[in-house]
């Protein structure tokens, strides 16, 4: 198989004039009729098409945050195609939601892992259809039955003569035959790239030498450059500004009000940066300005002894608690968290009379050309969408507020601007994991085992407060992976309080499934250390309704050794817990040092992806969500004080580095079912496995994020 | 007044303010955007260059003092983009989002030119002020092994 990406990097390259030198993702019109009509071009649907040299280009609608879409996307269209590795190019899709929604969710907009998940089949049907086509094309051309042709990597053959044509021999003819609606797919073992070892990501090569082209490296001739001063205290609102300074410092062109606050428009960053800081501006804080971390969390306690929304219920739970057995109960808190994307949030737009034009590194293609149309007052066919790699996402970049800010700058100063978020901006006007305060309850019996589960969740629904869901229900953001843990136990009662404060939330890698995982897994390893078992076997036994959750639990155990001596002041922590389609279990193998300092020795992790596509990237994605979950579990916290976030930049705000993280090793056990996510599905246990190891080693339960050192230092 | 800097091995007059970090200057004057802002404050070393060969952060870095010295950033670290670690970071498919990792090559190189075999002990010391959000940590640690092979071996 030729897997060499030289191809793609010429491809990757190409088209890149408007843009200045450097990687610039392929960018592709709409397909229309005059597209179909091309010369010697066979594009038989949107996702690929072929020329007369044999050269594949595929469009990939998924945008590329590091989760490998950009390589996964091809190797299933041309698994199905089966097309020569070697002769891919890759394109980065427009926003077109005619052609290029997700069709599970009908928008063209990106989380939720939901990129292979729901367009495997219709990706493969795109190829198998091409193929199918090419296979007429060469039966018309030899006169043969088509039932006598076979294909391999970018050629159609025909055994019993011998003949051979080359895939961009069959253009021409095969771009006059009709596309098949229901083409026959590949059998599993007929793959020649879809689960493969050995495919080397196609945006590698350009990531390793500095031709990648992201949001913040995009040129636009006459471009300026903005910065633009928020209110420190969320919903407050610009009341007035001197522009005086800012004005006379020099490079800075304009100083206009946006809806995010006072942009600051330069010929370049620096002095945009120094305009911003020459600014005055007079804010009305608003209705936030007094919020507090202290104030939350007290109001989510009092809140918490007031009955919630029934999110699940079976049996009776409260009448078990009350029939006199004994009762463990434990409150759980979590903080804030912000994405913290290496890339600061950015984007650069062009208003023009009519039309715009927005080079952006976005999750929401749809939505953020919606959003642009609406702003500049133009059709929504008339934004055109540039979608540039992205530094990170983790759900932060499919929010509008920096479409927003270059969309509105553009328009007010009449000129292409790209606006750039400082670090600072960052951390400090996120849309934040959400703070939840939890009460549990369980009723055990002389075994200790759980007759009744009891849990209350008090938080703000993110759905809710977008607009997404109505106020009064359930958010199933807040309540996921909490109603659905997979514990067989006779009586269940999930309840959830909703208390918005106005802090704006969004969508954190795993999103509720990031604490909910947390909570239910520390809750039951708190269960199985009560009744004297192994919190491993505890699981095991309730676990007889869940058996993909089983599955990776026992895979995870026997590839962590769980139950085998380990080096003194060392213990492990187990967890489990599906999320966004997939099945994770990790083992996690702990010590703490005398100051309380938590150390992560290593991590095992099996995951239950249904089909694994892309073997390699499967492991990048375990081994990213474990680092990017210990960030969290051990560090992520933000803190509101007056209605303003008290963190600002990675001394306060800290990650993991280097020193800290540990070896994950990664096990995929192959269930055989259809694909589920893994972006996120990554995340949810490792923390609770860290804690229940924590648990093992000092006798002390984590119950509040970001662990404490301070409850582990050893007098 | 411009300031003369060689990057890459080109002289260049970089027309920017004395006080202008190295960072911008690089992408928006010079125009190599391979070089990255993050966090403007030396904390996560995305914008990793090598002046006169020695590793700094260039969000912190004055362009006046590069004044007269070399720069060399990562579209200048091999010619063909070839260096050892640039072909070991393949191998061992190493990026995910890649925004971090110009910065993290910059500081292998320093630390493989000053340590031609480095410990684990010593790719934690020069890599402690690069962060990687989508946590590549144990793939940047296993490519900076396999070049500091591979050059050892002469197989560049």
């Amino acid at each position: 198989m030729n897997r060499n990406p030289k191809i793609t990097r010429r491809a990757l390259l190409k088209g890149g004039a408007a843009l200045g030198a450097g990687l610039v993702i392929g960018f592709r019109l709409p397909l229309d009729a005059a597209a179909q009509q091309t010369p010697g071009v066979f594009a038989p649907n949107q996702w690929l098409k072929i020329d007369r040299d044999g050269v594949v280009t595929i469009t990939n609608s998924v945008p590329e945050m590091g989760q490998g879409a950009m390589t996964a996307t091809p190797m299933i269209i041309a698994d199905e195609l089966d097309a020569d590795w070697g002769k891919i190019r890759i394109e980065q899709a427009p926003a077109n939601p005619k052609l290029y929604a997700n069709p599970v969710t009908g928008n063209q907009a990106y989380g939720g892992s939901r990129g292979v998940r729901d367009h495997l089949e219709m990706w493969r049907k795109a190829g198998a259809a091409a193929r199918q086509m090419l296979k007429q094309a060469a039966a018309q051309e030899w006169n043969v039955p088509e039932s006598e042709l076979e294909t391999e990597p970018g050629v159609v053959i025909h055994r019993p003569s011998g003949r051979r044509l080359m895939y961009g021999q069959l253009v021409d003819k095969a771009s006059q035959l009709p596309v098949p609606q229901n083409p026959v797919l590949k059998t599993k073992d007929q793959f020649r790239y879809i689960g493969k070892e050995g495919i080397a990501r196609l945006d590698i090569p350009v990531k390793t030498d500095g031709r990648a082209v992201y949001g913040m490296d995009v040129k636009v001739p006459g471009m300026l450059i903005a910065s633009i001063e928020r209110c420190p205290v969320f919903g407050g609102k610009v009341q007035s500004f001197d522009a005086t300074a800012a004005k006379a410092v020099a490079g800075v062109r304009h100083v206009v009000q946006v809806s995010n606050g006072v942009a600051v428009v330069a010929t370049n960053f620096w002095s945009a940066l120094q305009g911003r800081r020459a600014l005055k501006v007079t804010w009305d804080e608003g209705a936030l300005a007094p919020l507090t971390s202290a104030a939350i969390s007290k109001q989510y306690e009092a809140m918490s002894r007031q009955a919630g929304q029934v999110a699940r219920n079976e049996g009776n739970a409260e009448q078990a608690l009350g029939a006199g057995g004994k009762v463990v109960e434990a409150v759980y808190q979590v903080p804030f968290l912000e994405h913290a994307c290496m890339e600061p949030m950015n984007a650069t737009a062009h208003v023009m009379p009519d039309s715009v034009t927005l080079w952006v590194p976005t999750q929401n293609p749809g939505g953020h050309q919606a959003l642009a149309a609406k702003l500049a007052g133009v059709p929504v066919e008339r934004v055109e969408v540039v979608t540039t790699l992205l530094g990170g996402g983790f759900g932060r970049r499919g929010e509008p507020d920096f479409v927003t800010d270059a969309v509105e700058t553009s328009k007010a100063v009449n000129a292409p601007v790209k606006v750039i978020w400082t670090r600072e901006d960052d951390i400090q006007h996120g849309f934040y994991r959400p703070a939840t305060y939890n009460v549990f309850k369980a009723a055990v019996d002389a075994n200790g085992q759980p007759v009744a589960w009891w849990h209350r969740i008090v938080g703000p629904g993110i759905l809710i407060q977008k607009g997404r869901a109505p106020k009064g229900t359930i958010d199933p953001a807040a309540v996921e992976g909490a109603r659905n843990h997979p514990y067989d136990i006779p009586n269940i009662r999930v309840e959830w309080v909703e208390k918005d404060f106005g802090v704006p939330i969004g969508f954190w890698r795993s999103v509720g499934s990031s604490q909910n995982a947390f909570i239910t897994e520390s809750f039951i390893d708190e269960l199985a250390h009560a009744a004297g078992k192994d919190p491993y076997e505890y699981r095991r036994a309730l676990l007889g309704k869940a058996p993909r959750h089983l599955a990776v639990l026992d895979a995870a155990a026997k590839g962590a050794g769980w139950g085998t001596p380990l080096p003194a002041g060392r213990a492990r922590g187990i967890a489990v817990a599906f999320s966004y389609g997939s099945y994770a279990a990790h083992v996690a193998e702990v010590s703490v040092a005398p100051d309380g300092g938590v150390r992560v020795h290593r991590i095992v992790c099996a995951i239950d992806c249904g089909i694994a596509v892309y073997p390699n990237q499967v492991r990048s994605q375990m081994e990213g969500g474990a680092i990017y979950a210990l960030t969290a579990a051990l560090y992520g916290k933000i803190t509101l004080d007056k209605g303003r976030v008290q963190q600002s930049n990675f001394h306060d705000y800290p990650m993991m580095r280097i020193a800290e993280a540990p070896k994950v090793e990664t096990i995929i056990v192959d269930s055989g079912q259809a694909p589920g996510g893994l972006g996120e599905p990554g995340v949810p246990p490792v923390a609770p496995a860290v804690t229940n190891a924590l648990f093992a080693l000092t006798g002390k339960r984590i119950r509040t994020l970001p662990i404490d050192r301070d409850l582990l230092k050893r007098a | 007044m411009a300031i003369p800097v060689t990057i890459n091995g080109r002289q260049q007059q970089l027309d920017v303010p004395n006080e202008m970090p190295l960072l911008w200057a690089i992408r928006e004057a010079a125009g190599l955007t391979g070089t990255k802002y993050a966090c403007g404050v030396a904390q996560c070393g995305a914008c990793t260059v090598h002046l006169d060969g020695q590793p700094v952060r260039a969000c912190v870095t004055p362009t006046s003092a590069a004044r007269g010295r070399r720069v060399t950033t990562i579209e200048g670290l091999d010619a063909k983009g070839e260096h050892p670690l640039q072909k070991a970071w393949v191998e061992e498919q190493v990026p995910q989002c890649g925004y971090c990792q110009s910065g993290q090559i910059m500081s292998a190189a320093a630390l493989l030119a000053a340590k031609p075999s480095p410990t684990d002990a010593d790719i934690d010391a020069a890599m402690a002020g690069n962060i990687c959000r989508c946590g590549t940590y144990q793939r940047i640690r296993a490519a900076i092994h396999k070049a500091a092979a591979m050059k050892k071996a002469g197989t560049r």
